[in-house]
């Protein structure tokens, strides 16, 4: 069994954002970055497949920059077997790109690689979309499973804990399918320097969007990112009585 | 121009998320329909459809139907070509379904709506919170889902809707996606997302037992139970519990916050609470700079405290 872990990179879930002046988006020069804490979720879960003969490749794949094959790297000392990086002619050119252009693109990799099960993050932080799993598996016309907080793969059929609104489905597909990532799903190993190292043999395949002959839509636009309104800081209160006058009033506006 | 809403439902009743995301359909459409998949019977006799134009009552549909995300888009995209907009709510329910219905259409789709400027401009938040953006699209037909807190409610008045009936399509994928079972967390509080009061509890806790002091201070103001990352992957609390970036977003009248720290992944899904109140015995606690009212101290002597005060004066006074 083959399994494709889409990956994105993203700015650092530690840093504290900053609006760019000229609002057209988020200040990143300078700023850590990091593979989405979902994805490396993802990663995790493929390489736990495999580690238990269940499946026999992890192919990593991200839609980026020359400047991301970092996180490939970082990706392939988790244990990924190979990674493929699809770039964009500019940032500017990545940025623009929707959900369903990546979705797409992912799709053009799938039709090539074709795996049996692709395992990615339920939500990029930086965008948070939420969107390009699914749209995935609508565009192959495969099944999904997503928000996923267990999976048992057996004979052909993956078996998904979901995590829904009123606790917890359990469902199954048969492969091929699309699963996303919960948090609750595993907790992602660290890289070991002797991994590292070793990461260093495994092969990238780099190709160009241009090569891929896929025309973006680019549909969904942004125009303009902006601070959202600050809230005032609040009192102190030094004493239970007090807390409790403010609760009964907070309650009731009037008295 | 003509918007269609698929409901989110329970049991009882047609949930409050459907009427935010038809109060955000009015800023789109003139007309807007509402499409439920519940068993036709029950929905007529349970949910009260008043107050917009169509109904579409999903057929063959019966308490044993596996309602997958797969065979709702079919259905859906079955009626979707009258329409200009097609709106969920951002909860994972809708999250689950839109963009595969967009992908579908060959359109993109605009997750967590807050606002409408008009019906191509929407703003939504991105970096969980930490920024706004203002986003516009040119496709054709709109998919969307909508944040709930961000739009009140609709009142359910005026004249009953028409019915309309379509067929469940499910043929295409009964034998390749199955739902076993639902697992539901055991809860007779008022739902988290549309509660008027929350209290939630963080990894200071300690332990499920000890998450109980939360709990009791929930059932005082009949509010519903809300929890951070840190304290639903300890096991305190059920995971559907969890209020954040990635979880829940709640906006309640009062948000209690006990031993939650306030990382931005939890801020985000709570700081458009009317009052927030923080109790934690650490001054530098991001959550005491968003806080109407903290209350610096150790939870496991403040909140008994509290719980005993406010039921005194609750009996009292
Ligand atoms: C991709 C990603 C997504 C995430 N999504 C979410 C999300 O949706 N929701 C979410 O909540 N988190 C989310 N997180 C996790 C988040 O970053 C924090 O780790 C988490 O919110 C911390 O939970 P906490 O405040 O309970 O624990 P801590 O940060 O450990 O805070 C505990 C607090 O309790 C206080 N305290 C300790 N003892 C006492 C006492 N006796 N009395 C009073 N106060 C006490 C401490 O001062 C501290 O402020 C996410 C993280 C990532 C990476
Ligand atoms: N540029 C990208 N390259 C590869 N995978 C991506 C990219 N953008 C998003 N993804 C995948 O899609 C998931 C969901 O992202 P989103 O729909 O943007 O919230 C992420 O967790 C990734 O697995």
């Amino acid at each position: 069994m083959k399994i494709l872990v889409p990956v994105k990179k993203v700015i650092d879930h530690t840093v504290k954002i900053r609006v760019k002046t000229d609002a057209t988006g988020v200040e990143t020069q300078g700023v850590k970055m990091s593979i989405n804490p979902f994805d490396e979720i993802a990663i995790e879960e493929a390489v736990r497949l495999k580690e238990r003969s269940i499946a026999h490749e992890v192919i990593i794949v991200t839609i980026g920059l020359e400047t991301h094959q970092d996180i490939l790297r970082q990706a392939l000392a988790l244990g990924a077997d190979r990674a493929i990086l699809v770039t964009a002619e500019s940032a500017t050119m990545l940025e623009e790109f929707d959900s369903l252009d990546i979705a797409q693109i992912l799709k053009l990799i799938a039709l090539k690689e074709t795996p049996d099960l692709v395992i990615m993050g339920k939500q990029a932080i930086d965008d948070d979309c939420n969107q390009t799993g699914q749209m995935l598996a609508a565009l192959l016309g495969w099944p999904q499973a997503t928000f996923a907080s267990q999976v048992t793969i057996e004979s052909g059929i993956a078996d998904v804990a979901r995590e829904i609104d009123g606790g917890i489905e359990r469902m199954a597909f048969q492969m091929p399918g699309v699963i996303t990532t919960d948090l609750r799903l595993n907790q992602p190993r660290y890289a070991s320097l002797p991994n590292l190292m070793k990461a260093k043999q495994k092969p990238i395949g780099t190709m160009k969007m241009s090569e891929l002959n896929y025309t973006p839509r680019q549909r969904i636009v942004t125009q303009t990112v902006f601070n959202p309104p600050k809230r005032q800081s609040g009192q102190t209160l030094s004493s239970v009585s007090e807390l409790t006058q403010r609760l009964f009033e907070t309650l009731s506006p009037s008295s | 121009m003509k918007a269609l809403v698929i409901a989110e439902i329970d049991k009882h009743s047609l949930k409050q998320a459907t009427f935010s995301c038809l109060a955000a359909a009015q800023k789109l459409a003139t007309t807007v329909d509402l499409m439920v998949f519940a068993p036709v019977d029950h929905a007529l006799h349970t949910y009260d459809f008043r107050g917009w134009s169509n109904v579409i009552l999903v057929e063959n549909i019966t308490c044993e139907t596996h309602l997958t995300a797969e065979a709702m888009t079919e259905t859906i995209l079955s009626q979707a070509s009258t329409y200009d907009s097609i709106l969920f709510p951002a909860t994972m329910f809708g999250k689950n379904i839109a963009p595969r219905v967009a992908a579908q259409l060959n359109v993109g789709q605009i997750s967590d709506v807050i606002d409408i400027e008009s019906s191509d401009s929407f703003t939504r938040p991105i970096y969980a919170g930490n920024a706004l953006a203002k986003v516009t699209s040119s496709d054709t037909v709109k998919i969307i889902t909508i944040r709930t807190t961000a739009f009140s409610p609709i009142a359910e008045s005026g004249p009953s809707s028409k019915k309309l009936t379509c067929p469940f399509l499910m043929e295409k994928w009964q034998k390749r996606v199955w739902v076993e079972k639902r697992e539901g967390t055991q809860n007779l509080r008022p739902e988290l997302s549309t509660a008027k009061v929350v209290v939630a509890g963080g990894r200071a806790l300690g332990s499920a037992e000890n998450f109980q002091l939360v709990e009791k201070l929930a059932d005082i103001f009949e509010g519903a139970i809300g929890a951070s990352r840190a304290a639903v992957d300890a096991g305190y609390a059920p995971n559907d519990y969890q209020v954040g970036q990635t979880g829940k977003v709640v906006a309640p009248e009062l948000y209690i916050a006990i031993g939650i720290s306030g990382a931005i992944q939890h801020i985000a899904g709570m700081k458009d609470s009317r009052i927030i109140v923080a109790i934690n015995n650490d001054p530098d606690a991001p959550i005491c700079q968003i806080a109407d009212y903290t209350f610096i101290g150790d939870l496991f002597k403040v909140v008994p405290e509290l719980i005993h005060e406010l039921t005194t004066r609750k009996r009292y006074g």
